[in-house]
């Protein structure tokens, strides 16, 4: 074929605006394929909040229950256990909670409404496995003479306080979550709700 | 001219039969040195198939949904008939896949298999082992037990540690849910069947073809196509069939009596094929106390666990166990051996395969162990020389002696 009498600029163009305009349709189009995999209606509005009521939690206990499919825990902890924590504050990697793992309204060492029950997600902080309650006290519970009570990840050995606060040293890089919540009456609390300015 | 010679004109006028015959398989050329190394291509082959035959067969009784597929499995293995056998081929099948794939790349590695021309090779031949690995993890979460769940939950998590605010996104993405549910059983088991396998039809495709159009290496790295006869045909070379076709027969046979001991007397390997915990059903709220990969991703699972937090975060782990396999990418420009084969190569990259293979080899028996205490300090040394062996390996391939290479291929 003779190239004499081609305009090739032309061509050149014409080639140019053809692919930039079938780049954007094949980018447009790929937009509900990939839309279509993230969580459906359905999905989202599972995640409605949940009342819990822990007037049957006994101290030193967790009781489990499932909020966005998640676990989360609550632990009635003992006047030991509150008295434990301030002092475990050297041993931790973030014991004023300054990384935002909670709700503006959990402060202090025992990240609590009330200081005696603990509300956090069971989900480790490092891969989201589900560690384990392991409330018992020194060298009985086989994670070294000083532990006092907390909770363990047996997939890449974790450790968290009482408050689930990460200890120092370890594959979890942050506190495990403390999801909104708060009290509708002394022992009933809402998970998922904001406590609101009252 | 017979009825059959005429048929087979009638095809060859409107389909490349005959031409396609004879290039690939009777006028294709291998070298005449292959050894015991050079079984694993056509047994991934045998694998391949297997894996797809059963796999077909699985999805007639399995159901993707989390309510049933559980009991859809045990369904499987114990009310349909034969059930039970095509899932343990099926379950047998992926692991044995992983071990002729690794011995595959050993191959590769000791003889220098990557070295030009055959980069593209190498490269196809790693986004297959990557389409593999993506396979076989989308696999285990099908049974839907607690190792599936919380296996498939650690490894999106990885995911979600992508820093810059698109971790979670993404990790939220592929699992269709804010945790594992039955959206991303429900996905993953249509990327199980259709979408990963026909990626990896497509690549065995471009991998054969690249290896045919430069030709196979060979144990001693020498290049055949140099010494020709008078009819253009490689001096060393004989054709794949029946030479090589027959040979690999033999090759089939050792490879399905191992494949049947497993599959006959210990279809779950003592727990390395098949973990006991995952013939507990999928419990959100419970993560199993001992949790664990398969096997063959136990290497990586130790470098990831090796590699501590970095400002509060996990994904300089995550990038470690990345980088271990782009690495292997990069081989074939790491390499700096005037030499293909391991047997003209100097003592230096020996001392360095051997690292890296007992590197691999200790890093995948790490995996399985319990994290932290002496387990951490080995996986991180480990780690050091897996990673030592690509990243010095410019260094030590140039000053390394090497011996002179051979005009025509040994018969050792």
């Amino acid at each position: 074929m003779s190239k004499e009498g081609v305009d090739l600029g032309r061509r050149r163009f014409l080639t140019a605006t053809t692919s930039v305009v079938g780049g954007a349709g094949v980018a447009a189009a790929l937009v509900p394929f990939i839309t279509y995999m993230t969580p459906s209606a359905r999905a989202r509005a599972a995640g409605a909040p949940v009342e819990v009521d822990i007037s049957k939690l006994e101290a030193g206990k967790k009781m489990t229950v499932e909020y966005r499919k998640k676990p989360i825990w609550i632990v009635r902890r003992t006047e030991k256990n509150l008295t434990d924590l301030p002092t475990l504050n050297d041993t931790l990697a973030d014991p004023l909670s300054t990384v935002p793992q909670q709700p503006e309204y959990i402060k202090d060492n025992h990240r609590s409404i009330k200081p005696e029950f603990m509300v956090v997600e069971g989900l480790c902080t490092h891969l989201g496995c589900s560690p384990t309650y392991r409330p018992e006290l020194g060298a009985a519970s086989g994670l070294g003479d000083d532990w006092k009570g907390g909770f363990f990840c047996p997939c890449h050995g974790s450790t968290f306080d009482l408050s689930g606060r990460v200890y120092a040293g370890v594959p979890a890089p942050t506190n495990l979550i403390v999801p909104p919540h708060k009290y509708v009456t002394d022992t009933v609390i809402i998970i998922g709700e904001d406590q609101g300015v009252a | 001219m017979s009825k059959m010679q005429a048929m087979m004109g009638w095809i060859d006028a409107r389909f490349p039969m005959t031409k396609m015959w004879k290039e690939h398989l009777s006028e294709y050329y291998a070298p005449k040195n292959f050894n015991f190394w050079y079984f694993f291509g056509s047994l991934a082959l045998l694998v391949l198939v297997l894996q797809i035959v059963t796999g077909i067969f699985l999805t007639m009784n399995y159901k993707p949904d989390a309510e049933l597929a559980f009991a859809s499995v045990e369904y499987i293995m114990r009310d349909v008939e034969w059930g039970w056998l095509i899932r343990y081929l099926h379950s047998t099948g992926a692991s044995a896949f992983f071990v002729v794939v690794y011995l595959h790349m050993f191959r590769g590695l000791m003889y220098g298999s990557y070295k030009k021309p055959r980069e593209l090779i190498w490269i196809f031949g790693m986004l297959i082992y990557l389409a593999l690995m993506a396979e076989a993890f989308m696999g285990y979460l099908l049974p839907w037990g607690q190792m599936s769940y919380w296996g498939a939950q650690v490894i999106i998590s990885l995911f979600g540690t992508i820093p810059f605010g698109i971790g979670e996104p993404v990790a939220e993405w592929i699992r269709g849910d804010f945790v594992i549910a039955d959206a991303t059983l429900n996905r993953f088991f249509a990327f199980h069947v259709i979408a990963v396998p026909l990626i990896l039809l497509m690549l065995v495709v471009a991998h054969i073809i690249a290896l045919h159009e430069v030709g196979s290496n060979n144990p001693d790295g020498v290049d055949i196509k140099k010494n020709k006869d008078a009819n253009g045909i490689p001096k060393d070379g004989i054709p794949f069939h029946p030479y090589y076709s027959v040979k690999d027969i033999v090759g089939v046979i050792v490879f399905l009596i191992f494949f049947s001991m497993v599959l006959f007397f210990v279809p779950d390997l003592w727990g390395w094929f098949l973990e006991k915990d995952n013939f507990v059903p999928a419990d959100p709220l419970k993560t199993p106390e001992h949790i664990v990969p398969l096997w063959y991703f136990t290497p990586f699972y130790a470098i990831l666990r090796a590699v501590p937090p970095m400002l509060n975060s996990q994904f300089p782990g995550v990038l470690a166990m990345g980088m271990a396999i782009v690495f292997l990418f990069l081989v074939p420009w790491l390499d700096r051996s005037p030499v293909r084969s391991i047997r003209y190569r100097g003592g230096i990259y020996k001392f360095a395969l051997a690292v890296f293979v007992v590197s691999f080899l200790v890093l995948g028996w790490l995996g399985t162990q319990p994290a932290g205490g002496i387990y951490l300090t080995l996986s991180q040394i480990f780690s050091i020389l897996y990673f030592g062996f690509f990243i010095l390996m410019p260094w030590y391939t140039m000053i390394d002696k090497t011996k002179p290479v051979p005009e025509r291929v040994t018969d050792k």
